[in-house]
């Protein structure tokens, strides 16, 4: 499916995108920012996070944020990753200007409230308990990334490395942090849905475009060196189950590699269908679930794979059997039916995603930040040009030991 | 110079004009029911087979969610492997779901693949042999889930207010253990299967762009099942015995860091005139972001991530549930919070500045939560189930538009007592 666009650049640096799609009465307007988790100050991390949070405390002009974008219609949220964070609104395009208006106002500046960050503070630290220490096995993805990256930000997760960071921050720091990432250098607007890009330009100029454009801000994060050695960390924990993780460096979201690896994820754990699922789960009977997966990340990422063992199962059998199949996919080559069976999963997955508009705008956002938003129209060739002879190289090089990181979880039960 | 400080003009959403796309229905042969919609710019389709074969037909707790999940372990000609593999090669997705009602087949494909892909659907209908080995990694793999959840306040709280309200025993208020796990096999799978998916009640919604011949290739594919037709399996609904009790404090895991809260109430099903009227109420008292709960116990109070209340989505009853992890040190304040909210209700009525807020928003999501072929069919899927007309969903639309602050005031009083709820923190 071709996705429509325009795209433009405002006088102070803002790209501007629209996306027209007649056939819905919605309209979207999205804004991303170029800033994460991976830009934050190692003692200060969970910032960004924290940092989407006061976004809706009121801004500069418009105290409350959501009471006009209900009158209106419309509905938003918002969510941080570690290399962005990205907020949209839906709402009847009759009334897309309502989403300009309040999207507009908080890039020009916030309220800086300290009774919002005294309460966001706490949310934060609510959401951070009800997701990583109120449940079994929550802080493994803490433990795999400082694992994993030694020197890069991606060692800490989104929400923050730990609760003090969120409970220490400071209104200086959220000043300072919005001046810095929140500014038309630094964005990405895309408006989507039941409007006309004249229309939306003209929108986009009036409400966006005297917007000082702030200072483009360059990224210099340090870069996490090769490893060199297999790491193995052993936690014993008060969980049911034994889980077994690993983790394997790949490369960024633009490295040419990356449709070789996301097939290779597909064909490790997408599915009833997958190896390791067929193998490990239903012939061996080693694993109760077993799951590949990686987050696409901008710089180079992760390629993880995790299962929950069956009881009676030792962590060494659990693990060599992960190992086998690995060396199957790194010694032969497989069948030009398995590859076209996870290409046609892609080309599947693309296109349910793009059914919604709201992924639609999000999409073309995101693929601007990677570089281009035409890319989001390349996509599925360059998945289709994958051949069997690359996905065995390229496992060759990731399921290195050298390149291994894995985690064993043991249940103190 | 623009004017920052006031809002652009709009459109107030409750003008909209709102529509359901119609339906085609048409019975096949066997007297399966099937309704069409026809829509949409993208070519992916969907198609759920519902059956009446949820927990509420079982005499052993588990079979009909197992006979629901065994549908893709094993035909005659085709092992759970190649049936995966048959539908992950075209890039489809077939899901199951068992609720308590009903249990559904769900396909997700390209269109382009649909008329391949019909036929091992049926097949799976109609020609499931259940093999041992399969049950026997369903049922480990299903105990170590469950051994995993019981970890987690939550899902005790979830299980535990259900029981309250609807009984033990009673479908709704019946829950899993190890040992009805073990109890599970293969020749009470088989009989429920046979009674309820052979011999039971079929519908089939089918949502996209569909092809040109979606009757005849319906028809061919299903039309010579041996189904049950269109008449429901005679059950008596099970009789709804709520717990006298209604206070409840309990202790899952002594290093938690926040109690898992429901609050909740039994509450007639949609057929009951105040059931849309409570939707528009439960807006504004914890049905979104923007509602009181949120704004008071997250925006104000800063005590969960999240709170929510809802009307839950069942057949014979519904109930009114609150829902919410707060910190442990705040678990008692939040609960007292909440009982806030509703005695604000009951005391003072709703501005109208909120009101029209509440009906613009309502319209507003209403009109993108239609938005596409599979969101039309989910509706009607849902009014066909709830044997309900067209008309409900208008009169939907109308109780938002027309409901004055005085109706909400009146249900308030009438629906948002504190002892009539069930009261519950699994710390």
């Amino acid at each position: 499916m071709h996705i429509n666009y325009n795209k433009f650049t405002l006088k102070n640096g803002l790209r501007f995108i629209v996306h027209e799609d007649h056939s819905t009465p919605m309209a979207v307007l999205n804004v991303l920012y170029d800033v994460g988790a991976r830009d934050e100050d190692p003692g200060k991390t969970g910032f960004a996070h924290l940092f989407e949070h006061l976004m809706f405390g009121g801004s500069v002009n418009i105290k409350d944020f959501e009471g006009p974008l209900l009158m209106a219609g419309g509905e938003n949220n918002a969510f941080t990753t570690n290399d962005l964070t990205n907020y949209y609104i839906q709402l009847p395009a009759e009334n897309i200007e309502t989403a300009c208006w309040l999207e507009s106002d908080r890039m020009l500046s916030l309220s800086f409230s300290e009774r919002s960050l005294d309460v966001q503070r706490k949310v934060v630290c609510e959401e951070f308990k009800e997701h990583y220490i109120n449940r079994p096995y929550g802080d493994v993805a803490f433990k795999l990334r400082e694992l994993a990256y030694k020197q890069h930000p991606y060692r800490w997760m989104t929400i923050g490395q730990e609760l003090s960071h969120i409970e220490n921050a400071k209104l200086a720091d959220v000043k300072a942090f919005f001046f810095k990432h929140y500014c038309p250098a630094n964005a990405i607007v895309v408006m989507a849905g039941n409007i006309q890009t004249d229309k939306a330009l003209a929108l986009a100029e009036k409400w966006f475009g005297n917007i000082p454009a702030g200072e483009k801000y360059i990224r210099q994060l340090p870069a996490e060196p090769k490893q060199e050695a297999a790491r193995v960390l052993e936690v014993k924990a008060d969980v049911p189950l034994d889980a077994l993780y690993k983790a394997f460096h790949v490369g960024s979201r633009t490295d040419k590699s990356y449709y070789a690896m996301d097939l290779i994820g597909e064909l490790l754990g997408g599915g009833g269908s997958s190896r390791l699922y067929q193998t490990l789960v239903k012939e061996k009977k080693l694993f109760s679930n077993i799951e590949c997966y990686h987050f696409g990340s901008s710089d180079p990422g992760l390629l993880l794979i995790e299962g929950k063992l069956i009881r009676g199962t030792s962590m060494k059998t659990a693990d060599q059997a992960i190992g086998e199949e690995l060396e199957k996919l790194k010694s032969k080559v497989i069948g030009e039916k398995e590859l076209m069976k996870v290409k046609n999963k892609t080309e599947s997955a693309i296109l349910f995603e793009d059914m919604s508009l709201m992924n639609r705008a999000s999409n073309l956002a995101m693929y601007e930040l990677m570089g281009d938003v035409a890319f989001m129209n390349t996509e599925l060739d360059k998945y289709l040009e994958v051949t069997t002879g690359d996905i065995r190289d390229l496992s060759a090089s990731i399921f290195d030991e050298k390149n291994s990181n894995s985690l064993f979880y043991y249940s103190n039960n | 110079m623009l004017n920052r400080k006031t809002a652009p003009e709009i459109t107030d959403a409750v003008k909209f004009q709102l529509n359901l796309p119609p339906h085609q229905k048409i019975s096949l042969r066997n007297g399966v029911e099937v309704y069409l919609v026809d829509m949409g710019t993208v070519d992916t389709l969907m198609m759920n087979v519902v059956f009446y074969a949820g927990n509420c037909f079982e005499s052993e707790n588990l079979v009909a969610a197992a006979a629901n999940f065994m549908l893709k372990s094993g035909t005659r000609s085709k092992n759970a492997y190649e049936i995966n593999d048959f539908f992950e090669y075209y890039g489809a997705y077939l899901n199951r779901q068992s609720g308590h009602e009903t249990a559904e087949l769900t396909l997700h494909c390209m269109k382009k693949h649909f008329a391949e892909l019909l036929p091992v659907v049926s097949e799976l209908i109609a020609d499931s042999i259940f093999p041992e080995d399969e049950l026997a990694i369903y049922k480990k793999n299903m105990q170590q889930r469950l051994q995993v959840n019981l970890r987690k306040n939550d899902f005790i709280a979830g299980r535990l207010i259900d029981t309250y309200l609807f009984g033990p025993n009673h479908p709704y208020g019946r829950y899993s253990s190890i040992e009805d796990y073990d109890a599970l096999n293969i020749t009470g799978i088989k009989e429920f299967y046979n009674k309820f998916y052979l011999g039971g009640r079929c519908v089939i919604f089918i949502a996209g762009p569909l092809p040109a011949d979606i009757q005849k290739l319906i028809d061919a594919n299903f039309g010579g099942l041996p189904l049950g037709g269109s008449v429901k399996p005679d059950s008596a609904p099970a009789k709804i015995v709520p717990v006298t009790e209604k206070k409840y404090r309990i202790t899952n895991d002594p290093d938690s860091v926040q109690g898992a809260i429901r609050i909740a109430r039994n509450f007639p099903n949609r057929h009951h005139p105040d059931f849309q009227k409570m939707q528009v109420l439960n807006n504004i008292f914890g049905g979104f972001f923007g509602s009181r709960l949120m704004a008071n116990i997250r925006e104000d109070k800063g005590y969960t991530y999240g709170i929510h209340s809802y009307l839950t989505n069942l057949i014979q009853e519904s109930a009114l549930m609150i829902s919410t992890e707060a910190g442990k040190d705040v678990t008692e304040e939040t609960i007292r919070e909440v009982y806030l909210e509703m005695k604000n209700l009951c005391e003072e009525p709703v501005t109208e500045e909120e009101l029209k807020t509440t009906k613009n928003f309502m319209i507003g999501t209403l009109l993108g939560d239609l938005d596409g072929p599979f969101q039309v069919s989910g509706r009607w899927k849902s009014l066909i189930l709830n044997d309900l007309t067209e008309d409900y969903f208008y009169r939907g639309i109308e109780t938002i538009k027309n409901i004055q602050s005085t109706d909400l005031q009146e249900l308030a009083n009438k629906y948002l007592k504190a002892a009539d709820f069930y009261e519950l923190a699994v710390f």
